[in-house]
Order: structure tokens, then C-alpha cells, then sequence
């Protein structure tokens, strides 16, 4: 992988198998929404907010997690303020926090490379309906591959722009991008097949 | 050995080649002619990237249109564009990408890894992205994803028409310590001056079929 | 699926992604930002058809998901979901479905192609992302539509660059 948000560390998090880990956030995040009562939004808060000491985490990293929703909470209660009751707009913002939280504990203690091999697994057992697992495996890791090639031509497109002044027609630049791409795409897709991919 | 009967390849209702027989078993093949001539398409026939339209094309023995499996373990291709064969993100991960349909096991498949990257100095890149390599980098990458195939026949089309002359130089050196029997696709003709046979296309069909010398002069007359 | 179909599909998961690196401009009068990346969808779906187009953007969000920062403004991870966002998101591949459905049906006048991406890439967005939004705000349905308001002529110029495009690649590069 080239860059995730992964960060490295020892802790029983860390250690834990990236499916299991998956599935409580989907179950936890789930349950999260039938605490509609400012303490059970409060103590669920606070629940999450433990464990990232337990992952070997500072508050510097909660507050790096919640930093980017911060606007959502004053919207939240804004909104509440003038409209409905403050408490609720409490709750709504605490339980939004313990979800980002925790969802971000599982990128934050996960390599993406872990999370992908086990959603390939996963597929697995969608075999029966034509999903080959090993086809989606090469698929995700083209579109990883090709992430820093489209960076690059994103930049050489903007500087193209930026040449013209801004003045440049966006149409224009695009047409013949995307077909330079999507060439792009059939010469590896030839390349793929040159080296026996789907036999 | 390589052996063309009366192929003929429409593309797109164009014919592209013309009744063409050939049998190739010479080590060191060049194929040359002008653009369109039909070149890269006769090449992708070997491998079985392109099926005839009429005639068969045979590898040891293999019908590329019924074997393709067996042809392509065979014949290992590379393409004149070194961004666009590299298929994983790492070095290391494009070279297990071809490894993957030998069913090899984990010793003999790093064995050949490791063995591919030193051949070509790629050792210290091993868990780079391969787009940060240099263009003759990526080429020889390339090369190497084919070799780890061990493949009796190497098809290289038009390998150094994007690359700068040092690693052109570096291209045509690896490809001249190959063991395997090598095809090579290309405009630059002093690059083929000591290969076995020459192969001149043109329009689809072959104009002269020699060693260089006069191959290269009949070439060249039909341009004049 | 060939082999093509799958490296179309990683293409455009990647081109999504790399929508996020130009800069939003600011629509005049209003002032409201407008990102290329919304664009994503419906080039797919309009470029590759409904299944390739729709499993690209399930692609994008997969590798969101992981934890890539692909999203405007380097964001990325399980929390973007539970987020304001995550409708709009979560809409994306439906988008690109609907639109490659539409594109097809409606026949290859410019007015269907327009009506195609915009019920796709503009309708199914926001019937899908608004009452989301909403709800994570705590707003009524009605407000969210209401704050969605100002982004509307943005995303009714990106639909029609995407017709534009679509038109022309498929002119210069026509895709089977």
C-alpha cells in the first residue's frame, strides 16, 4: 500500500483480526442509535473514548479524529438551539462523536492491505453467485496502481490550465485526458492478458 | 518453434495481414517494416493476444486459438510502453502477479523474484512503487515479469521507441543476454544487425524474409 | 466481465479519487464551493455504462472504507460514513447505475443524455444523501433540502460538462 491512515503499534487492537474488529464496529455502530438519552450517548462517549489509550493512543489523536466534524456539532446544536430542544442536539453530537471514533479506531489500528485481504475472504462465499475473489483482488490493486498515475495527470491537466490563465475550455482538456486513460487501460488489460492473468 | 499457416487478420474490417506462413526457430528474429505494416500484429499473434481470422498459428505444437494457456506459458510478451505492463503497485508484487497462475510454491516463487530483481539491479526497489522506477527501470521490470515465467520465447515489440538512449543501451544489453529465443519488433535497425533472421512486412505481407544484410537492403529500397 | 471491464473499473475508482485534488471553486454570486469530485459518478456511469460505472464508484468507497484519504480534503475511513457525507457517498454507485441505465435507454440525443445524469448523478444523490444528512444534523427533511438548494446550479453544470465529455470521448475512443 502507498499511504493509509494506518498507525503502527502492539496493542490487543492492533493484534485483533481485522474481521472481527469489522463486524463489532458494524453491531456497536449500529446500537449506537438506540441511545436516545443523554447519559447512554454520554457514557457510549466515553466508552470509545477509553480505548484509544487502550490502542496506545493520546487525546491528541481523538482530537485529530474529531477535528474535521467539528462544524457538524455546531450545526447540530445550532439547529437544535432554534428549532428543537438543546438536549437532543447533545445527544446527537455525542453519539456522531463515539461513531466517528470508533470507526476511526478501526482504520487507525488496521493496515488497509489487512482489510482488503479480508473482504476478499468475505467474498469467498459470494463464489456461487460469479464473484471470483482473486478477480477483485486484481481489480482493487489496479485501482492502487493507478491512483498515483491519475495524480499526476490531474496535476499535469491543472498546470495545462494554469498556463492558459484559467481561460482554458475544462471540455477540452478532459476529451483528450480520458481517452489518454482509457487507452491506458486496454494496453494493460492487454498486458494483464499477455501474462496468463486469466488462465 | 513457431510456425504461422496461411494466416490472414481482419481488424475492424481491415485486413491487417495477409495469407502469411511462416516457421520461426532461429534464436535472434527480427520483425521490421513501416508503421501499419503489420508488425505489432503479427506479433501478438505468437503469444495468442491476437487469434487469426483465417489460418492457424502453432507453438511446440500448440494451436494459440485452442492452447492459449500452453502458448502463453510459452511465449512471454513485452510491450513497447513500460507504464502500461506493469501491473501492481510494488516492484516485487508485479513480479508475483505473473507468477501466480504456475501454482508454484513459496520457496520457488521467491527464488525467481529475488533471482529477476538482481539480474536487473532492481533489488533495492523491491517494495517500491514500480511508477517511481525510470522508464528503462520499468522496461526491465517488464522484462523481468516475463522471465520469472520461464518462458521459451520472448516477443518484445518496439521495447526502446520510448526510452532515452542510456537506457535504450541497457534494454538491448538485457535482451541480448537472454537465453531464451527472442522476437523482436522494431524501426531501429542497427539494432538487429547481428540477428539470425529478419522478417520484413509490409501491407501485411512479407516483402523479404533474410539474414540482415539483405533483408535490411530490400527494406530500405522500398523505401527509397 | 474481461479483463478490460475489471482494469475500466479500477481506472475509474482512481479517476473519482483523483477528482478530489482540483481545487472547489467558488460559484459566483452565492459563493458556495463546488468540487470536480461529485463528477466521478457520473463520468462512470455515463463513460462505462451502469455495471462497470456502478462497480467503480462500490470500488472508490471500498478503498474510502480502508482508510485511503481519497475524499476532498484528504479525508477518509470507517468515520466519513456516519458522517454528513456518508448519503451522498453512499449514493454514488446507485448514481452511476441509474445513469448508465438512462444513458442507454434514452437514446444518444443530447437532451436524454443531459435529463440521464442529472436524474442520476443530481436526483438519486440528493433523494439519497439530504434525509441522511438531515437526520445526522438532527434537521427536519424539509431544511436539508432547503440547505441543498445553493449546490444545485453547481451540480447542474457539472452534469452538463459531463454530457460534454462523454460525448466527445465517446466520439474519439468509442467503448464497447
Amino acid at each position: 500500500m502507498i499511504f493509509d491512515s494506518y498507525r503502527s503499534g502492539d496493542s490487543v487492537l492492533h493484534r485483533m483480526a481485522p474481521g472481527p474488529k469489522l463486524l463489532s464496529l458494524c453491531v456497536l455502530g449500529t446500537l449506537l442509535f438506540f441511545f436516545d438519552e443523554i447519559w447512554l450517548a454520554a457514557t457510549a462517549f466515553a466508552a470509545v473514548s477509553m480505548l484509544y489509550p487502550l490502542a496506545g493512543f493520546g487525546p491528541a489523536v481523538i482530537l485529530a479524529q474529531l477535528r474535521p466534524v467539528f462544524w457538524v456539532f455546531v450545526l447540530i446544536v445550532a439547529a437544535q438551539l432554534l428549532f428543537g430542544d438543546a438536549a437532543f442536539g447533545v445527544v446527537l453530537a455525542l453519539r456522531l462523536a463515539a461513531l466517528v471514533l470508533l470507526a476511526a479506531l478501526v482504520t487507525l489500528t488496521t493496515r488497509s492491505s489487512e482489510i482488503v485481504d479480508a473482504l476478499i475472504r468475505t467474498l469467498a462465499f459470494l463464489r456461487p453467485l460469479g464473484v471470483n475473489p482473486a478477480r477483485v483482488g486484481l481489480t482493487i490493486s489496479l485501482a492502487l496502481r493507478f491512483l498515483p498515475v491519475l495524480a499526476r495527470i490531474t496535476g499535469e491537466v491543472r498546470e495545462a490550465q494554469h498556463a492558459r490563465g484559467h481561460g482554458g475550455n475544462p471540455v477540452a482538456t478532459a476529451i483528450p485526458t480520458t481517452v489518454r486513460t482509457l487507452k491506458m487501460a486496454h494496453e494493460i488489460a492487454e498486458a494483464i492478458e499477455a501474462r496468463g492473468f486469466d488462465d | 518453434m513457431i510456425q504461422l499457416d496461411n494466416v490472414s487478420l481482419t481488424l475492424q474490417d481491415r485486413p491487417v495481414l495477409r495469407d502469411i506462413s511462416l516457421t520461426l526457430s532461429e534464436r535472434r528474429i527480427a520483425i521490421i517494416g513501416a508503421n501499419g505494416s503489420g508488425k505489432s500484429s503479427l506479433a501478438r499473434l505468437f503469444n495468442g493476444l491476437v487469434l487469426p481470422t483465417e489460418g492457424r498459428v502453432r507453438v511446440d505444437g500448440w494451436d494459440t486459438a485452442a492452447d492459449g494457456r500452453k502458448v502463453r506459458r510459452a511465449v512471454g510478451f513485452v510491450f513497447q510502453n513500460p507504464d502500461n505492463q506493469i501491473v501492481m503497485p510494488t516492484v516485487a508484487e508485479d513480479l508475483a502477479f505473473g507468477l501466480k497462475p504456475l501454482r508454484l510454491d513459496a520457496d520457488e516463487q521467491a527464488r525467481r523474484i529475488d533471482g529477476a530483481l538482481a539480474r536487473y539491479g532492481l533489488e533495492s526497489h523491491r517494495d517500491h512503487p514500480a511508477y517511481l522506477l525510470s522508464g528503462g527501470q520499468k522496461q526491465l521490470l517488464a522484462l523481468a515479469g516475463v522471465l520469472v515465467m520461464d518462458p521459451a520465447w520472448i516477443v518484445l515489440d518496439e521495447p526502446t521507441t520510448l526510452l532515452d538512449l542510456r537506457n535504450v543501451r541497457a534494454v538491448l544489453d538485457a535482451i541480448a543476454a537472454l537465453d531464451q529465443r527472442v522476437v523482436l519488433v522494431t524501426h531501429a535497425l542497427e539494432h538487429i544487425r547481428d540477428f539470425d533472421r529478419v522478417i520484413v512486412l509490409d501491407e501485411g505481407r512479407v516483402l523479404a524474409d533474410d539474414t540482415p544484410g539483405p533483408a535490411i537492403a530490400r527494406y530500405l529500397a522500398a523505401l527509397a | 466481465m474481461t479483463t478490460r471491464d475489471l482494469v475500466l473499473i479500477a481506472l475509474f475508482a482512481a479517476l473519482t479519487a483523483a477528482l478530489a485534488l482540483f481545487p472547489p471553486i467558488a460559484l459566483p454570486l452565492t459563493g458556495v464551493p463546488i468540487t470536480a469530485q461529485s463528477m466521478g459518478p457520473m463520468l462512470a456511469g455515463a463513460i462505462l455504462g451502469m455495471r462497470r460505472g456502478g462497480l467503480s464508484q462500490v470500488l472508490f468507497l471500498l478503498l474510502v472504507m480502508v482508510g485511503l484519504p481519497l475524499l476532498s480534503g484528504g479525508r477518509g475511513g470507517f468515520g466519513v460514513f456516519p458522517g454528513v457525507t456518508g448519503g451522498f457517498l453512499i449514493s454514488w454507485p446507485i448514481a452511476a447505475v441509474v445513469i448508465g441505465l438512462l444513458w442507454r435507454r434514452l437514446g444518444s440525443g443530447i437532451v436524454g443524455q443531459v435529463l440521464a445524469v442529472a436524474v442520476g448523478g443530481i436526483g438519486v444523490v440528493y433523494l439519497i444523501g439530504t434525509p441522511w444528512m438531515a437526520v445526522v444534523l438532527g434537521w427536519s427533511i424539509d431544511a436539508g433540502f432547503a440547505a441543498m438548494l445553493p449546490f444545485l446550479p453547481g451540480d447542474i453544470i457539472k452534469a452538463l460538462l459531463t454530457v460534454a465529455i462523454a460525448r466527445g470521448v465517446a466520439r474519439a475512443y468509442p467503448l464497447r
